[in-house]
């Protein structure tokens, strides 16, 4: 039983294919919502995000969403998965729009991939990193459940987690340099890809969450 | 190994109808876009893209509702194209279900309308479509220059220099369509996709021209392209994407196999 899922909604756009790939692996109902008290009441939470991190942030802060996470987290400890510019929005600073302040809630920095950027070979990389690049699973973790690793996820995103504690860090992509792909601690799992997007392997992963008791 | 090129079949759409024709064994019906992006997506296409080519506002409703049916069912980025003129278009579309929106003749009339929409929705969900045709210059060297109504209007404006115009305002990856080549199976033109995946730091999707696999291998080993659209060699059964992909493989294509 995955019990009421809550997709933080702070207005920044198209949520509607997180909600209905939870739903397609069986969530028993999801919300989307920044209702505090829906939120609280709710068994999981998914933190989400789109767009440019200033414009998110304001939003969060201005919907004290930023309570509301630190509350599921800590004080109710109820499994959390965060996803793409919701797992930037954790760490301290990005250094999108010329430089924001994030929640801080997982210490680290969101860098940009740089221009110009290059792979191994010396060939040049786009930036947005976009498409479908292979994961490496750094730790075991229950949301692993079932998928090989280096299964390969849908990505879009021109700023990268650095996460400052290494032994958080679940999975890691490559592209130019090593970025975090997923970070794990506790009841938190943040994933810089778009599960809801990667077919087979994201609605495995969504599942795993659905089924996830928060321990590592 | 790292980033895959993505395989791309497009569904041209009209009153929720796929309009060219797909020909697949074993399905119900060949016009529903719901069915066919289903289909895609078990094949593992890397994206899907739907090319909305319908004229009448009555018509786009339906459209709305067709998006949505297949954000439901298709768990794989989804692009939307085709009659998209203002920030309201685009956050309809995004709403429905659309993961990314394309933008071609409205991007002509009013580029602003590409940076205000990459700065409301983030540069990830914003597409600029260039339909773009050969037109040497007296000394005969190559020029691609802009063509609207389905390559019928010339516009005056370079191909190159508007790739790089719409990126520096802020759009998120380009698709690009040979008028010259659109529906003729001769493959890609390969020297204007070149000239603008050399030109701009976004990635590139080449359009028009697919008619067999070689031709999809060409359009990333020598256009330089990081993702292929086709239509037909998709609809019509000739090829599926697994046997494409296996094919670019064997070639030293890296793709999502």
């Amino acid at each position: 039983m995955s019990g009421v899922v809550a997709v933080i909604d702070y207005g920044m756009g198209n949520l509607h294919s997180v909600a209905s790939a939870l739903a397609h692996v069986g969530a028993d109902e999801v919300l989307v919502t920044h209702d505090a008290e829906l939120i609280r009441q709710a068994d999981r939470v998914v933190f989400p995000g789109v767009g440019a991190i200033r414009d998110c942030m304001a939003e969060i802060r201005w919907l004290k969403c930023d309570q509301l996470l630190t509350d599921a987290l800590v004080a109710q400890h109820k499994p959390v998965l965060a996803i793409c510019v919701g797992m930037q929005a954790l760490m301290s600073h990005s250094q999108e729009n010329g430089g924001v302040a994030c929640l801080d809630i997982v210490p680290g920095e969101v860098r940009y991939f740089g221009n110009p950027l290059v792979d191994a070979d010396g060939e040049r990389l786009k930036v947005p990193h976009m498409g479908w690049n292979e994961v490496r699973q750094v730790m075991d973790h229950p949301l692993w459940r079932g998928i090989p690793d280096m299964t390969r996820f849908y990505f879009v995103h021109s700023y990268y987690v650095d996460a400052v504690q290494r032994d958080l860090l679940a999975g890691a992509v490559q592209y130019g340099v090593s970025a975090d792909a997923a970070l794990a601690r506790d009841n938190l799992f943040a994933v810089q890809f778009h599960p809801e997007k990667s077919h087979t392997a994201g609605l495995q992963l969504l599942r795993n969450f659905l089924e996830w008791n928060g321990q590592c | 190994m790292g980033l895959a090129k993505r395989i791309i079949p497009c569904l041209d759409v009209e009153n929720g109808r796929v309009v060219k024709g797909v020909n697949f064994v074993d399905i119900r019906d060949a016009g529903d876009p719901v069915e066919i992006a289903i289909r895609y997506n078990e094949q593992g296409a890397d994206e899907i893209t739907f090319l909305d080519i319908t004229a009448s506002h009555e018509g786009r409703d339906t459209t709305v509702h067709t998006v949505e049916k297949i954000a439901e069912e298709v768990f794989i980025p989804l692009t939307v194209g085709g009659g998209i003129r203002t920030v309201e278009d685009i956050r309809t579309m995004l709403n429905a279900g659309a993961d990314k929106v394309s933008i071609n003749t409205a991007a002509i009339h009013n580029p602003e309308l590409v940076r205000e929409s990459a700065e409301r929705f983030g540069s990830q969900c914003i597409v600029v479509a260039i339909d773009a045709k050969r037109v040497d210059d007296v000394d005969g060297s190559p020029r691609w220059e802009i063509f609207t109504h389905g390559g019928r209007k010339p516009t005056g404006i370079d191909a190159v220099g508007w790739a790089v115009r719409m990126a520096q305002l802020g759009a998120g990856e380009i698709l690009l369509t040979s008028m010259d080549r659109d529906g003729t199976k001769n493959g890609f033109e390969l020297g204007v996709t070149r000239a603008i995946t050399d030109a701009v730091e976004i990635p590139v999707i080449a359009s028009g021209g697919v008619g067999n696999l070689d031709h999809l291998v060409e359009g990333i080993t020598i256009g330089g392209a990081d993702a292929v659209l086709a239509a037909s060699i998709f609809h019509f059964g000739e090829y599926t994407v697994p046997q494409a992909k296996a094919y670019m493989a064997e070639r030293g294509i890296e793709v999502r196999l």
